[in-house]
């Protein structure tokens, strides 16, 4: 079809120099940087509310933020539930990711929780139950417990960091597991620093 | 002019209390300032329907269509700032909103839902015309409300209009269950204000506002960058006095037209996909961007790797969300537009040596001009119609549009230069806004302001039911089709992408868009020739109440300069050649 403006055409037009990545950084030629991935765990301070926690995981789809896991549960405030999440990102993504969650009207507060926060998880194994004994000193080694004893199966608890709990599922994988649940990973800061900001002051 | 007289805020309009859910609704309505709503009967809502049937002071403009009625409650928000409040029932009255609220949500554009819910005892067993609103709308809302308390539900909706407005707007929604607004209650809704969790930042850190003074002071080839939160933040006289000053060139984005007047010296005028060659190479060029208010949005930036490459970015933004999500922000100034701008204003003592930069933007104006040429007995080139409306109305002429060529042109050929003079659908790119748009816009304009509807063959067929209810209402609306008999945007795509095969994009019968309007009851205009041109428009302006005029322009008219998805800003096409 016809028509246009004038003008010099693109390859007739000056160029710059520079360029920026796919994350919108600029590059500096002699550092050139590929995004860094980040692990982390979120804590989350929300209103104990009906729809908070839809609200929380249509957002990280929405945005594609890949998360790890996210568990959810009331505080000493029954106003209050804590959502703590295991994000994975490429930077700017967490940081991202961080904003997004604060500016959502039913979460108080956000925090990052560093490496040294404590972080537990609580994972129930099933396994086959012909070999008690043994499942039960391969439990004391992984500091599990067995909760439920039966003629065919076996279920036994144990609780760690993700890592942990990771071992604890491959070493009872002899016996044949029969069936996992895990909770996902709960944090709270270390020692006296504060994990939510409960004023709700950003 | 049709808009209803300005009822006075009397005392006496307030009553004596609230005696039902609905009442109390109404009342919250009341105490946010709401003067109109846009809306559509129906069963759930009944209850607040019958609640304003009393409201002498608020005036509800009943619509042809639901999405009619958000488009126009998002329209009135654009243009007086205020929320604007749109109405339906449950079920297919709340989805026939959803449009409108992911439109003003993408565009920030203060604006609150109300939508009636089957009885609360009904909820979640699928009654009849229920439908989860609330779960609909949340990735749309800034917030939303299911309202189960005939106690609190006013103070939900009073919630719902000040959030709607505040910090970065957006829009915010309550579902009213029917059993809710019928019941009996005689809680006067309080002062609405905003939720405790929410929190706005006014001034930037002063720290980072003297860094990123001394990067602008520092800068060779310094561009600002104005967005829609210049308009939205009412920052535009800040944005000016600071460009002025520092003699700083400006490129707009497409919701902030009219930001900065695009007939100054300093005016590089629209950027990205569709925007100037001028613009789109002085941002490519420049060596620091100041943006304000702005999202850094795909059709502005192009591919982001060869985005501003050599910039430092000064990133002015309310919402702490906005920064760095697509553009890093070398000096992030979290605030309200207007507030930072003048911090900035007083940190930033010399303005850039930048005398040559200036030069080279002047010279890029010429060089990439947007003049374009016009053959008497060729057709109607659409640059030349919109030039014409332009040259014929006000300074303060409100422009509304539809989506596809014919809102590029306007974007492009009306010169704007007042705030809230543009008002178009642009991050969602609703085809069929411009109608309701322009009824929404008419009754928050001032009687003196024209309205300018620009429509496309296509968009206007969406939604040209609401002619209804411009005429009805006498409202003083001037709509301009642009026709072209084409889903002309896709057909350039097809022409530039797909090989030339018009898929989908022909229209072998368009109806008689002039007729259309009579049988309305608008009045109906055509022009074909250039001759034919001043007196349709002369016609339509003097009509006392809606007119429609079928512009049958150039079919094959196309919209340049053109970067296509993800290219490089800098080497925007002048021609289908050089796509
Ligand atoms: C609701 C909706 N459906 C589809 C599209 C895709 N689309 C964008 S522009 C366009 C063509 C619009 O045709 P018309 O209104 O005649 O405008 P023209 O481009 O011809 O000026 C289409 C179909 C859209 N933006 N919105
Ligand atoms: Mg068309």
């Amino acid at each position: 079809m016809s028509n246009g403006l004038s003008g010099p055409a693109p390859d007739e037009r000056p160029t710059p120099q520079g360029r920026r990545t796919p994350e919108g950084v600029r590059i500096d030629p002699e550092a050139e940087a590929q995004p860094e991935i980040r692990r982390t765990t979120l804590s989350a301070l929300v209103k104990h509310e009906p729809g908070v926690l839809a609200e929380v995981s249509t957002l990280f789809s929405r945005r594609q933020f890949n998360i790890e896991s996210l568990t959810v549960g009331p505080t000493t405030d029954p106003d209050r539930a804590r959502i703590t999440m295991v994000v994975e990102e490429p930077e700017p993504g967490v940081e991202q990711a961080k904003k997004q969650l604060a500016k959502l009207l039913p979460v108080v507060s956000v925090t990052e929780l560093g490496e040294d926060s404590i972080e537990r998880e609580l994972a129930l194994i099933k396994v086959d139950g012909e070999r008690p004994d043994e499942v039960h000193a391969v439990a004391e080694v992984c500091d599990a417990r067995t909760v439920d004893v039966g003629p065919r199966a076996l279920t036994v608890e144990v609780t760690g960091t993700e890592p942990e709990v990771d071992r604890a599922i491959e070493a009872f994988e002899r016996f044949g597991v029969r069936e996992v649940v895990r909770t996902g990973t709960a944090a709270l800061a270390r020692g006296t620093n504060e994990t939510a900001n409960t004023t709700g002051e950003p | 002019m049709g808009t209803p007289p300005e009822t006075e805020q009397t005392a006496e309009a307030a009553p004596e209390g609230v005696e039902t859910g609905a009442q109390a609704v109404v009342e919250a309505l009341r105490a946010a300032g709401v003067e109109y709503l846009f809306g559509v009967q129906g069963g759930a809502i009944m209850p607040v329907y019958d609640a304003l049937y009393d409201a002498d002071d608020l005036t509800h403009v009943t619509m042809a269509h639901e999405q009619g009625a958000s488009h126009a409650a998002d329209a009135y928000g654009i243009v007086s700032g205020d929320p604007g409040v749109c109405l339906a029932t449950s079920g297919p009255g709340a989805t026939n909103l959803v449009t409108g609220i992911a439109d003003a949500s993408m565009d920030s554009d203060p604006m609150v839902a109300l939508t009636g819910q089957v009885p609360t005892a009904f909820v979640g067993n699928d009654a009849f015309q229920e439908c989860d609103t609330t779960g609909v709308t949340d990735p749309i809302t800034k917030a939303n409300y299911f309202a189960s308390d005939p106690d609190s539900v006013g103070d939900d909706v009073g919630t719902a209009v000040a959030l709607a407005a505040a910090g970065r707007p957006g829009p915010t929604l309550v579902d009213l269950p029917k059993d809710v607004t019928a019941a009996e209650t005689d809680r006067t809704p309080g002062e609405p204000t905003t939720p405790e969790t929410y929190h706005v930042q006014e001034r930037a850190d002063e720290v980072a506002v003297e860094a990123a003074a001394h990067a602008f002071e520092a800068a060779e080839r310094p561009v600002i960058l104005s967005g829609g939160g210049v308009i939205k933040g009412d920052a535009h006289e800040e944005l000016r006095e600071f460009a002025f000053r520092t003699e700083t060139p400006v490129v707009t984005t497409m919701p902030a037209l009219g930001s900065f007047p695009e007939d100054h010296d300093l005016a590089m005028e629209m950027a990205g996909m569709h925007g100037t060659g001028y613009a789109n190479m002085a941002i490519t060029h420049c060596d620091l961007l100041l943006a304000v208010g702005c999202r850094f949005d795909d059709r502005l930036t192009g591919g982001i790797e060869t985005f501003a490459p050599d910039a430092e970015v000064i990133h002015v933004d309310i919402d702490p969300a906005e920064i760095s999500k697509n553009v890093h922000a070398d000096y992030p100034l979290i605030g309200d537009a207007g507030t930072v701008l003048d911090q900035l204003d007083e940190a930033v003592e010399d303005a850039p040596d930048a005398d040559e930069w200036r030069a080279q933007c002047r010279e890029w104006k010429e060089t990439y001009s947007m003049a374009y040429e016009i053959d008497e007995d060729a057709p109607l080139r659409p640059e030349f119609v919109v030039e014409a409306l332009d040259e014929a109305t006000g300074d303060d002429a409100i422009v509304t549009t539809g989506v596809g060529q014919h809102q590029m042109w306007a974007a492009q050929y009306w010169t704007y230069t007042e705030p809230r003079t543009w008002v178009s659908s642009h991050g969602l790119g609703t085809m069929g806004y411009g109608l309701p748009a322009a009824i929404g816009a008419r009754l928050a304009a001032d009687d003196d302001q024209d309205v300018i509807c620009i429509e496309g063959d296509g968009s206007f067929l969406m939604t040209i039911q609401e002619l209804a209810v411009a005429v009805r209402e006498n409202l003083d609306i001037t709509v301009a089709v642009l026709n072209n008999e084409y889903v002309g945007m896709v057909r350039q795509w097809q022409d530039a992408f797909f090989e030339g095969r018009h898929a989908a994009s022909e229209y072998s019968w368009c109806p008689e868009f002039d007729k259309l309007a009579e049988a309305f009851g608008a009045a109906g205009f055509a022009a074909e020739d250039y001759d034919d041109v001043p007196d349709a428009i002369e016609g339509a302006l003097a009509h006392d109440g809606p007119a429609v005029i079928d512009f049958r322009i150039d079919p094959g008219a196309n919209v340049y300069p053109m970067v296509p998805s993800g290219g490089d800003n800098g080497r925007f096409a002048l021609t289908e050649e050089q796509l």
